[in-house]
């Protein structure tokens, strides 16, 4: 018998069942757009009859990383930037658990920028949602890698002299398999996307818009936006890496016009993942790493019978 | 420093193939009984540059180097010689042989490549090997290897004449090459073993110096070992089935047996982007339950300062390899030093705690390698392997016996389903993770693992209450912080209780101690050995547990001297500031012997700081360091 005996249980869920029993401090601002994650999540993983108990949800620091304190299930609430090392780690050591790693613009594409490239990369069978607010939020209202060219706050009071950060097109560059942009202002569809991005089997990265009421009152909280699969306007085949990239950009500049377009932007559903790659090619145990642990039948193996011959 | 060892440098360039015909000769001289004990010496450089490795063969233990050497086999550096690179590198092919004569002992004796090599070059050589009494043997191995094989087999052809001049016998060499190589190149090096062997026996008078080979038997199989190969070892034994890292000299040999190894043990091997990626994957297997590890030298250490102190906060096991290499920043990437200690130990914010093992020798670094992961486990901390580029690059002869020892792959404090509904829950019903009741009441709070039906709980780097959720409450925080601190306590009496790591060595009741840490031990003991033979009255404690700090016993040895002498490979003395920092008192009984060249301590250097710092300086407080440089450098 399984010592995660969780995994796979497939009862069935009730979105109240990710609600903690405690109230957890309280962190978000009224109406925060990380409200519209947590309520995508919630009805995601309800909808996928995921328990509490079989989701690791990996968090990195900032108003995202309390998504932990409102979402009950296995957590670790981890460090800035790093959220996504530990999330692909323990894919890796128990593949049954259904991994989530969160975080926000600054956390996920500026300090965290490096993992976030070569997590895609590698293609680890995970999700990746990032809170895009434009904004560092909870250190009071600085400048963010997507905050738009122009963009004064109080640590650049002429305004950035910078780029934003094309998170999209850069996650199509390091490799992500899934790459999906929605936001809090409609959680049907973030509802939809989570799903799949959930059961994508790869990595699937989802730029979640999220409004911040508090230190972006200037920025264009996402509103109107437009599904790109809902237009007529917007027609291109997300399979194509070609046709996905050149949308990508368009949905980008638009972004800065004030036009919020949403959607999935790319979906290859042919590429292994990492941890197939991984099995392919002999480094990674059929059997979850993890479950060997709490085997007592299991012989294991010491240096003394496999390697000290060629020392003699 | 009699005749009854050998200590045989071999020296040419790096990709010469020096390290591999240095590792099958202390083999092979392992085999026939002897007790060795290598020595690397590298430049930061791929092709070329001066490099040797030393083995010294004896019939007695050796535990360091030894002071000098008596046999030199000088191969010249070929990529010296490859007119396209002279710019780049210079003219460096002289230096395999002019390099090391300086620590070459009198009546020694000195086979160089004449193919390769021109001792009219070097000023003054005639009259230095006249001076020194040296034997010197101009033989044109490069020629013999290229007329039977290729010219790379110069070193067979080396080995072969050694062979011959020292009395060694072939079978040995024959039998390892037999073991070690395909048949395609094992002919024609069969040959110019031979071909170099009767070419040296039939023109030259071999016993006309007295540099021989020593006789001796082991009672028990032997094993040839380097610290690194010992370290890895004893985490596979201890059921490490996970690594990550990142590639950093000298780590980068942990990480390499590990990697070529565990995929066949149905483990994991990830190389990745950073070392904070490298650290915070390691916490990620290891909160998912499994036993897992990573490691770097300094520079990358440092990254690894923010998940190492999230490890201590979230109480998730984990043990980190610290290879240190001269400093500061990326310093001297191939040479051995001890300054990474104070970085080991305090690195990391706030009031953050680790485990720090320190192995003296080989063996050490086996035993201790699987008393990291024990505790880790069971305690639920990080905790550290601190060893240096000497320790991790030596190759000495271990009993084969000693790593034959059980596995031990538990999870230690970790619950299974069955386990956690007996566990304590908090009044809302959720498990608590972090309870401030710790069954053995030694800050211990068994874990879940993500999966397991009913153990859900919230890992955080914040401070947090018992079932993990975020808190700034005064009391609890209070509560929390006590807890974790508590575990060092239960450590600390945990290893006081077990047959003791550190090691004392010498007269019990002498006059005089050395406090030594890491790599060092075996040269210091050796220097006690003689100190000893030469009428004084001294002893030593090897110290390998750094943090906690073994006070009681360390406090016990200073007390039993007159005064001790600190040795340490650093500039600042910085074992000698955590002794005193930790046992609070006897600072005027102790002074430092410092080492920050670049090489290790020989021996020699260790009885003349003595005798500077001890004997002749009647001055009290003896609180002065004395740097020793070594002959030659």
């Amino acid at each position: 018998m399984s010592a995660f005996s969780a995994i796979g249980e497939g009862k069935e869920i009730d979105r109240n069942d990710y609600t903690p029993g405690l109230e957890p401090q309280a962190t978000w601002c009224p109406g925060c757009g990380d409200f519209g994650v947590l309520k995508a999540l919630k009805g995601a993983a309800a909808e996928l009859g995921k328990s509490p108990d079989e989701m690791l949800l990996v968090t990195g620091i900032g108003c995202s990383g309390k998504l932990n304190s409102y979402f009950e299930s296995y957590g670790f609430h981890t460090i800035h930037g790093r959220s996504l090392p530990v999330a692909r780690a323990a894919k890796l050591a128990n593949p049954g658990l259904q991994v989530v790693a969160a975080g926000g613009d600054g956390d996920g594409y500026g300090i965290g920028g490096n993992h976030f490239m070569h997590s895609a990369r590698e293609n680890h069978d995970m999700t990746y949602i990032v809170f895009n607010n434009e904004i560092f939020g909870l250190t009071k209202g600085q400048t963010s890698p997507t905050s738009p060219m122009g963009h004064k706050s109080k640590t650049q009071p002429h305004g950035s002299a910078k780029q934003p950060l094309r998170p999209l097109s850069l996650s199509l560059t390091s490799g992500a398999s899934y790459i999906a942009r929605t936001a809090a202002v409609n959680p049907n569809q973030a509802k939809d996307i989570i799903v799949e991005a959930m059961e994508h089997d790869g990595f699937s990265h989802v730029d979640f818009l999220t409004q911040c009421p508090t230190w972006n009152k200037d920025a264009r909280q996402y509103v109107p936006y437009v599904d790109i699969q809902d237009s007529e306007d917007y027609e291109f085949d997300n399979t194509d890496r070609r046709e996905a990239a050149e949308m990508m950009h368009e949905t980008e500049d638009a972004l800065h016009e004030g036009t919020v377009l949403t959607g999935r932007y790319y979906v290859d559903s042919d590429r292994p993942s990492y941890q197939q790659e991984k099995q392919q090619i002999g480094e990674m145990p059929e059997e979850p790493l993890a479950e060997r642990y709490f085997d007592d039948s299991y012989e294991w193996e010491r240096s003394y019978d496999n390697f000290l011959d060629k020392h003699k | 420093m009699t005749n009854d060892e050998l200590i045989w440098r071999i020296a040419g360039g790096s990709g010469d193939g020096i390290a591999s015909t240095s590792q099958n000769f202390a083999k092979a001289l392992m085999r026939s009984g002897l007790n060795v004990f290598t020595h690397r010496h590298y430049p930061s450089r791929i092709r070329g540059g001066h490099t040797y490795t030393e083995i010294r063969a004896s019939a007695d233990p050796v535990k360091s180097r030894g002071d000098g050497y008596n046999f030199l086999l000088a191969l010249g550096d070929s990529f010296a010689r490859n007119p396209q690179q002279n710019a780049y590198y210079g003219n460096e092919e002289i230096k395999p042989l002019s390099e090391n004569l300086d620590e070459l002992r009198e009546g020694g004796v000195i086979i160089y490549d004449s193919g390769l090599l021109d001792a009219s070059e070097i000023e003054d050589f005639d009259e230095r090997v006249e001076e020194n009494d040296w034997h010197v043997y101009d033989l044109d191995l490069r020629t013999m290897a290229r007329e039977h094989g290729r010219e790379v087999m110069r070193n067979t052809a080396g080995v072969g004449a050694t062979c011959a001049l020292a009395g060694i016998d072939l079978e040995w060499i024959e039998e390892l090459m037999t073991d070690a190589m395909p048949e395609k190149i094992l002919e024609p090096n069969l040959e110019i073993l031979h071909e170099a062997y009767e070419m040296v026996e039939s023109e030259y008078d071999v016993d006309a110096h007295d540099v021989k080979i020593p006789e001796g038997e082991h009672d028990e199989e032997q094993v040839l070992m380097s610290g690194s190969d010992a370290i890895a070892y004893g985490a596979i034994d201890e059921g490490c089935r996970f690594i990550a890292g990142y590639p950093m000299t000298p780590w980068t040999e942990v990480f390499t047996i590990m990697s070529q190894n565990l995929p066949e043990l149905g483990g994991i091997s990830e190389q990745v982007e950073d070392e904070i990626a490298a650290a915070a994957l390691a916490l990620g297997a290891s909160h998912a339950g499994v036993k897992a590890m990573s490691g770097s030298s300094g520079g990358g250490f440092a990254l690894m300062s923010e998940p190492l102190g999230l490890a201590e906060m979230t109480e998730t096991p984990v043990v980190l390899i610290e290879a240190m290499r001269a400093g500061p920043s990326t310093g001297m990437p191939t040479k051995p030093e001890q300054g990474d200690l104070e970085h080991v130990l305090y690195t990391s914010q706030g009031d953050s705690h680790r485990i720090v093992f320190a192995p003296g020798t080989v063996a050490e670094a086996y035993t201790q390698t699987r008393k990291a992961f024990q505790i880790a486990y069971e305690y639920q901390i990080p905790s550290i392997v601190l060893y240096d580029q000497k320790l991790g690059g030596e190759l000495v002869n271990v009993p084969a016996s000693h790593f034959d020892e059980e596995p031990n792959p538990s999870l230690g404090s970790t619950l299974t389903e069955a386990e956690i509904a007996d566990a304590p829950h908090d009044d809302s019903g959720k498990f608590s993770r972090f309870s401030y009741d710790t069954p053995e009441d030694n800050g211990v709070a068994p874990r879940s693992i993500p999966g397991q039906k009913g153990g859900r709980f919230l890992a955080t780097g914040n401070e947090h209450m018992p079932e993990g959720h975020i808190s700034e409450d005064p009391e609890n925080r209070v509560f929390q912080m006590n807890k974790r601190m508590r575990k060092l306590e239960a450590i600390r009496e945990e290893l006081d209780g077990e047959v003791v790591n550190n090691s004392e060595y010498g007269e019990e009741d002498a006059q005089y101690g050395f406090l030594t840490f890491g790599s060092q031990q075996g040269t210091v003991e050796e220097a006690v050995d003689r100190l000893n033979e030469d009428g004084h009255s001294v002893k030593m404690l090897g110290v390998s547990e750094m943090a906690p700090y073994p006070v009681e016993q360390v406090s016990e040895f200073i007390e039993s001297v007159d005064e001790v002498l600190v040795v340490e490979m650093n500039a600042s003395a910085q074992f000698r500031g955590l002794t005193q920092k930790e046992v609070g008192r006897y600072g005027d009984k102790l002074s430092s012997l410092l080492k920050y060249n670049g090489n290790p301590f020989e021996p020699q250097d260790i009885v003349e700081g003595f005798e500077v710092n001890i004997v002749e300086n009647d001055d009290h407080p003896h609180t002065r360091t004395k740097y020793v440089p070594a002959a030659g450098d």
